[in-house]
């Protein structure tokens, strides 16, 4: 397993772990009527659909999709990375920003999500840049 | 390497995956700074496109290539099915999206895509086996 895919796996697990625990949270806002805690729904869900899901597969298919050329078989290592990095640090910055914005609303924070939107999304175009030379017949 | 299909699977779910993002950045920045209040209509097609068009459609064309194969020649099975089953996908997936336009085909686009996802378990129901039988 290439180094990019082992922590990106791991990463997904940690996040996982996360949003079980945002899970909890909701659960608990719900019984306890923590108003605190407003804005956390939408954090859990991508916590576990784009730092779990989509991070295990962004992994597994650097990991194993068809080789790119004998030289470079993952396509740019590079661009992996970049990928790794763009995608925790946009979700890193939602998780925090998103649920201030929501109970305080406040520039500092709105700007935040703007700059983790920009990111996340070039996340994703990274990861298509770097694997679609690899989904090929031959 | 890939069968063709796989090829149009996995493209299509990148693409898929970007337009996802998109929505999703626009509506992200949206809580943010409030630009266009409007944009968060588009919520049920970010979700659309990334949880049918990028991870569900991933998952079909990935395991078309690499589930266990039959005896050459036919060594996928039924291809005919599965190009219908991915035809109708997307074709589906983007009648859901014009639900932002026309709320009524939201039930059309979701028909299209149960007769994808049937068709295509129907297709490769039989590749689901130990290897080598």
């Amino acid at each position: 397993m290439p180094t990019p895919t082992r922590w990106f796996i791991k990463t997904s697990f940690v996040y996982l772990a996360l949003a079980l625990i945002a899970g909890l949270l909701l659960a608990a806002r719900s019984l306890f009527g923590l108003t605190a805690l407003g804005g956390l729904f939408p954090v859990y869900i991508h916590l576990l659909v784009f730092g779990w899901l989509t991070q295990l597969v962004f992994g597994v298919v650097y990991w194993m999709f068809p080789k790119y050329s004998a030289e470079k078989p993952r396509g740019s290592e590079t661009l992996g990375w970049w990928t790794y990095a763009l995608l925790n640090v946009g979700l890193a910055l939602r998780a925090i920003a998103e649920p201030v914005q929501s109970v305080h609303p406040n520039p500092f924070a709105g700007w935040t999500l703007v700059v983790s939107a920009a990111i996340q999304f070039c996340a994703g175009l990274t990861f298509v840049l770097n694997s679609w030379n690899r989904v090929r017949e031959k | 390497m890939m069968p063709r299909l796989s090829v149009w699977f996995v493209r299509a779910s990148m693409i898929y995956l970007l337009a996802g993002f998109t929505l999703g950045a626009l509506m992200l920045a949206q809580d943010g700074i409030s630009y266009a209040p409007a944009v968060m209509a588009v919520l049920p097609v970010h979700m659309e496109f990334l949880l049918v068009g990028w991870l569900v459609q991933l998952a079909m064309g990935v395991a078309f290539w690499i589930f266990p194969r039959f005896g050459l020649p036919h060594s996928r099975g039924n291809e005919t099915l599965i190009w219908a089953s991915c035809l109708l996908l997307n074709a589906g997936i983007l009648v859901v999206a014009l639900e932002l336009w026309i709320p009524a085909v939201f039930l059309i686009g979701r028909i299209l895509e149960t007769g994808a996802v049937i068709i295509y378990a129907a297709g490769l129901w039989r590749r689901v086996k130990p290897h080598g039988t």
